[in-house]
Formats: C-alpha cells, structure tokens, sequence
C-alpha cells in the first residue's frame, strides 16, 4: 500500500495542495496530509538555523532577492516579528502589512488585496486571519503562485506554532514514542491546539489527552483520536509533557465559563497540579501568557518551564519552513516554464 | 405563441410503449396510444424521450427585485425550466422583500412577460422578514401569493411566532417556516461535528433545527395552523415530522436535494459552494432523509435555488454567503440517487410533482383536461453543470464537473414551449 492510500481524501486534498509533484513543499498551510518524514524534515532544517541564530552576523542568503510579504488581517505582535525576524535573517526583503487598518476598510475585497501584491512580484505571503480556511482560499483560488505560510487562521491551524512546539519537545526529550501530552484549556477556539494534535500524532506520541471543560471541547471531540478528561487532577498522571492554552477573558461573556478564578481553580497549572505529573514533565504554553488565569507565575518560570526556549525555536522553525517552501516554489515555477502551454 | 402542439411516440416513466399527446390553448386535449393525426403549430417527435409531469419547486429564489448581479426572473425560470420546473414558489427575501402587494404585483408582472414557467410569489409572513410585526398576508394573498415564509430567518420569539400561526390560521394560510432556532445557530456555518472539530469552523448544532420543529410543530398542533417545514436536515426531524402528522398536526415537509447527496464531508477543503442553510450534516441524516422521502414523510424535494455572483463566493468559508445553484441540476442528481438504489424512480417523480403541488393546492400530472405542463427527457444522455453552459446566473453547482444522467429535450408549460435545447 502506497502512502497516498492510507491518507484521508482530505488528507490527500491537503497533501497535493501543500505539496509539489516532487513531494516538496510549496505552501505551508495545514499539518494534515504532511507526513512524519516531512515533519521530521522541518525539524531537521530548524536545528540548522538554530546555529544561524547563535552567530554574530545572523544571516544566510537562503531567500536573497525575494519579496515575503507578511499579511496580518488579524493583529499580532509575536508571530509577526519573528516571521519578519526569520525572513531577514534569510536576507529576504519583507513587506509588512496590517490589513485591518488599510485596504479592507476601504472595501476592497481580500482576493483583489492579494491579486494587487502578487503584481508587485511578491514571492510568499505569511498570512493571518481571523476565517478558518483563508489560506486554503488565497493558495487554491486567488495566488496559487506565491508560496502561502499560514501564521494562524481562525480557529482552524497555526502550523508554524505546532511545529515550534514540536521542536521544543524533541530538544528535551529526543523523541515523540511513548510521549504523553495533555493540552489543557480552551480547545474549542483553538488553532493552536488542532495543529498540535495533528503534529503529536504524525510524529507518533503514544497519547495526546486533552484537558478542558465540555463548554471549551468542540462538538464530536472523540473524532479527533485524543483522550478527553474533565478533571485535571487526573488528567495530569503519567504526563510527560503539558501544554497550557492561553485563555480570552472574553469567554466569560458568552457563558461558556463562570469566571477567571473557578477555572484557575479548576483547570490553572500549579504547582501542586504539576507535582501530578512525571517528575520531568515540561510545561509550555504559546503565549502570551496570563498568569494566575491559566498558569501560575511559580510553574512559568520554574524549572521545568520551557515557555522562552519556544520563543527562540520560533525563529527556527520559521527560518525552515519559508525557505523549504520557497525552494519548491521554485522549483514548481521552472518545471511550469518548461512546459509547453505553461506561463510564459 | 404556440397554440396547438403535438408530442409523437413518448415513453411514461415506468410504462412501455409509446403514448401521443395533443394540446391546444394550454390544456392536454387528447392522450392516448392511438396515433393523433390533427396537424398542429409544433410537432414533436418524441421517440426515445420520457415524458414527465412538469416539476414544481417550493423554495427557489429568483433574486429579482433588486438583486441583478445574482438572478433576475428571466434567467432563473429559463435555468427553471431546463431543469424541468414549469412552477416555481419565489422566495420572499428579495430586496424589498415581498411584504407588500406592490412588490408581488412586481414579480407578477416581470413573470408574465419575461418568466419561462409559472412563478408563485411566496410572501413574507412578518414585515421586512425580521420576524417581528405581522405583515398583510390577506391583502398579500389577494395580490397573488401562494403560501407564507420567514426566508432563512427565525421569528424573534415563540409569542410571534404563535400569533403569526394564529393569525394565518384564521385565513387558512399556509405558512412555509425553516425551523431554526438562532440563538443555537448563532455565528455558524458548517454541521457542528466531526468535519467542523477538525477544521476550526463554527458549527450549527443539530439541536438548532430539532428545537424549532418541536417548538413548530407544538405551536401548529396548538393553533391548528397549516404548516411546512422547509428544508429539513437531520434524522430527528423526519422521525418528529411523522409522529405529528400520525397525530393528526397539519404538517408537511420538504428537503433540498443537496442534502440528499453531500454531507459535512463536503467542506473538509473549505469548498465554499457547500455553504448552505442548514449546513449538511452526517450520513446517517442524509440516509433519514431519503428515507423520509422514500416513506413520503417528506413531501417535496427542493431545489433551494441560490445563485450568486462569483464575489459572493470568493471569500474564507465562513464569510462567503449560503447556497447553491441548482434548479438546473436538480432531477439529474435525482436519478443518480435512483441510480445507485438509494431512492426510487416513483418516490423522486412524486416528491418533484404531486407532492409539492399538494402543499400550495395546486395539482400536477399529464392527463387529458389537465395543463399542458410537462417536459420531455433523454434519461441517458449525460451533460456536465458547467459556467460556460448553465443558464442561471450563479454558476457554483454542487455537480459542477462531473458527468449528469438526464438531458431536458423540451420543456413545455401551459402549451408553451418554456425551453428548447441549442
């Protein structure tokens, strides 16, 4: 059996969005269809940049000449400048772009937006917005010739996050068998915790266990193949590693919880919660963090807190995955030029 | 204008040997196994073509008036009529809205100089459609509409939606309601299930719908009311739609066939064609529903026409607007149920011909006397939905591709011939 028909027709709808006919990478969208090699690949290539990142001049000229436009149509500040950090350091010139304030206010639509950028000889658009499935939109519809790097879509992947996390955990672990991961918190509204789901199970760690009340759990939560546990006092035994969401203190409104002090009571890491896990259980989390909300200060900044080693490995991953998919983009757009019919 | 018309040599569903037809000023004058020799304007020679009941659609929207870019009633009823439709239902969320005589008496006019097949306008049951003061539905129903509804908008609260039943009852109106509750949909657009768990998209529970047909059908039982479900999809709904009527509510129902052939699974790669109102749902709902139809339960397949302009669905999933482009595909992806044995060639023709004209009171069936309003198919020539040929405005068909069983030869309504091929 082929690997293709193991895979899901999403999976493989993903997969041949994602992927060039050689099996590069192109665009860097969604962690479905991308196998372990592919992940295991990107990993590789980040521990490479780590190196970049530890030297006095920090560049490499990986993506010199091209043009990476960061569109936020949502804002951010993190994600942002370490994309722009991760595009500089591969000596590309970076556009940044905050479309909330400019052109959709005006009312111009997204695919005119892009369609005006792609005219300006932009190679790769990093892409943020507030709608599930906008980059799959922008990468099948509007410019199917720029390299498309999701930085977080709606509820539905940030990639790059998931794989920065991948990477945290191979650094203090050396490996995904056998692991088990607990994500605790607010699920049902979270990119961030469907890409590392689908992360933790394609490089194959024996549980992913998620943590929550069944107001922060979406619909049908069985089908995603994790464990689901309500009460974390339990949830927390055997963990190896735990992953702490961030928590908008604007779920009270919609009564999906009582309050900031029931959950912390409730579903906040400290350190007496910890203590339930494996001794050498690491603690992360995206960030920005709330502490006292989410997580206790003590918990964060102790010794079995990773959070700021995920901060410096953002850039790595970043570094990896924009110059692997600039380099299938290439590839793509010289193989179309030599086809007869193929743009010019 | 056409005013005698003879049909040579057509087949009956279902039934060998040729049957012969003549029509003159819009009426079925004689049919029969015997050759008919009277001359006539235009001589068909059917050979090979099925002759079927003209199909009558409760739920399809014209977008005319004031919605050009997406429809007017010229396009769409021409889109009507090669799907096989001589009757279409006009859904009230134009803009204006049909709440008022005027607007009627609008649509009236348009369809009886530019419309290919007879539209029924439906009128809004509260004004502006915003489910919360009643609107003139017996001056809306002098003025010509058939039947009353809240597009895809719930009534604001049970006490309005109670005295709308009340007051239509009254009047022995029939009111045509899409069971939402929307506090429970809220922002959704995708089946709250698997598919929207994985993806991130904001999902409308199948509680959204059950509640309001429990909630519908409570009401109507209360009021005596006529009411129609529009739309349904999910498996409890059907099961509740059955137990009312065994009970004597007076209730009918309806499914848009797209829900007979797609589930959730459809938007596993954020296709923004299959946002539609209800989301699709699961396979076991899809397999209740053509069961419902299969039992008569539900008693009308729907087109749920929604064209569109293109920029109305090139956009992120979640803010592309609702709905199909069907009407022209809608007995096509019928007989490709019938084709792989999940419905019958009986339950389909029924829930396309008598069944939704029983709702609005209106008869459908080729026999001597009755309008000559039927079509004329090639069930095994096969054509694709495509942009460059469909004749609606909207061109994102759900089958858009992929090769369709079922080629409309003639389209006949009232003696006139509604749509000729070429």
């Amino acid at each position: 059996m082929t690997v293709s028909a193991r895979l899901s027709a999403h999976d493989q709808a993903s997969r041949h969005l994602q992927l060039t006919d050689e099996g590069q990478l192109r665009h860097f969208i969604t962690l479905d269809g991308l196998d372990r090699a592919m992940l295991t690949d990107i990993l590789d290539t980040a521990d490479s940049f780590i190196e970049v990142g530890e030297r006095t001049i920090k560049k490499v000229p990986l993506l010199r000449g091209r043009t990476v436009v960061n569109l936020f149509f949502e804002s951010s500040t993190r994600t942002r400048s370490t994309f722009e950090l991760a595009a500089k350091r591969l000596s590309a010139d970076v556009l940044n772009l905050d479309i909330n304030t400019s052109a959709t206010s005006k009312g111009e639509s997204l695919s005119d937006t892009l369609l005006n950028l792609e005219a300006m000889a932009s190679d790769m658009f990093v892409v943020r917005h507030s709608q599930s499935g906008a980059p799959h939109f922008i990468a099948e519809s509007v410019t199917p010739d720029v390299a498309i790097i999701n930085a977080g879509d709606g509820r539905h992947a940030h990639p790059t996050q998931a794989m920065l996390d991948m990477l945290t955990i191979r650094q203090h672990k050396q490996r995904f068998e056998g692991l088990k991961v607990a994500i605790v918190g607010d699920i049902l509204h979270s990119r961030v915790a469907r890409s590392q789901i689908r992360a933790l199970q394609t490089l194959g760690a024996e549980e992913v266990r998620l943590i929550a009340p069944g107001t922060l759990l979406p619909a049908d939560v069985d089908s995603l193949g994790c464990t689901v546990e309500f009460d974390m006092t339990k949830g927390m035994a055997d963990l190896d590693v735990v992953i702490m969401l961030r928590l908008q203190t604007e779920r009270m409104e919609g009564a999906l919880l009582p309050s900031e002090r029931e959950f912390y009571r409730l579903y906040g890491l400290d350190s007496e919660k910890l203590a339930l896990a494996r001794p050498d259980c690491i603690v992360m989390h995206p960030g920005p963090i709330n502490r006292g909300v989410e997580i206790e200060s003590a918990v964060a900044d102790g010794p079995q807190s990773v959070i700021l080693n995920q901060v410096t490995n953002g850039i790595a991953i970043r570094m990896a995955v924009m110059s692997m998919a600039m380099s299938g983009q290439v590839a793509e757009r010289a193989t179309r030029t030599r086809q007869p019919g193929g743009a010019q | 204008m056409t005013s005698s018309l003879r049909i040579d040599n057509a087949r009956l569903s279902g039934e060998s040997g040729a049957v012969n037809l003549l029509v003159r000023d819009g009426l079925i004058r004689s049919m029969g196994r015997d050759v008919i020799r009277d001359p006539a304007d235009l001589e068909i020679d059917a050979s090979g073509l099925t002759l079927l009941p003209g199909f009558v659609d409760l739920c399809c929207n014209l977008r005319e008036p004031g919605n050009g870019q997406k429809g007017n009633i010229a396009s769409e009823t021409r889109a009507a009529a090669r799907g096989g439709f001589t009757t279409v239902c006009a859904s009230p969320d134009t803009s204006p809205v049909n709440d008022s005589g005027a607007v009627t008496n609008l649509i009236r006019d348009v369809a009886r100089t530019k419309s290919a097949v007879r539209v029924l306008p439906v009128g809004a049951a509260t004004r502006g459609l915003a489910g919360e003061l009643l609107s003139d539905m017996v001056g809306l129903a002098s003025a010509g509409c058939v039947a009353f509804s809240n597009g895809n908008n719930a009534m604001a609260n049970a006490r309005i939606l109670r005295r709308c039943m009340a007051y239509a009852r009254t009047f022995d109106i029939t009111l045509m309601l899409q069971p939402v509750n929307q506090a429970l949909a809220a922002d959704g657009y995708a089946h709250d299930g698997r598919v929207a768990a994985r993806l991130g998209l904001l999902g409308v529970p199948e509680v959204a719908e059950t509640a309001a047909v429990m909630e519908m059908l409570l009401l109507a039982e209360e009021t005596g009311v006529r009411i129609h479900l529009g739309q349904l999809s999910c498996a409890r709904s059907v099961g509740m739609v059955a137990d009312a009527r065994a009970r004597g509510v007076a209730v009918t129902a309806d499914v848009a066939m797209h829900q007979l052939l797609f589930t959730e699974e459809a938007l596993s790669g954020f296709d923004s064609r299959y946002h539609v109102v209800p989301p699709l749902r699961r396979e076991s709902d899809r397999k209740a529903l053509l069961q419902g139809v299969e039992d008569g339960v539900i008693d009308a397949i729907v087109s749920q026409h929604q064209p569109h302009d293109t920029a109305a669905k090139q956009a992120p999933l979640g803010i592309t607007e609702p709905g199909l482009s069907t009407v022209e595909s809608v007995f096509s992806m019928g007989l490709s149920l019938v084709e792989r044995g999940e419905l019958t060639m009986n339950a389909l023709l029924r829930a396309l011909t008598e069944g939704p004209a029983a709702v609005i009171g209106w008869s459908a069936g080729i026999e001597q006397g009755a309008p000559a309003s039927f079509s004329l198919w090639d069930l095994e020539s096969q054509w694709q939905a495509h942009p460059d040929t469909m004749l609606s405005r909207g061109l994102h068909a759900p089958v858009s591709g992929q090769d369709l069983k079922g080629v409309a030869h003639w389209t006949v309504c009232e003696g006139q011939v509604a749509y000729r091929p070429g």
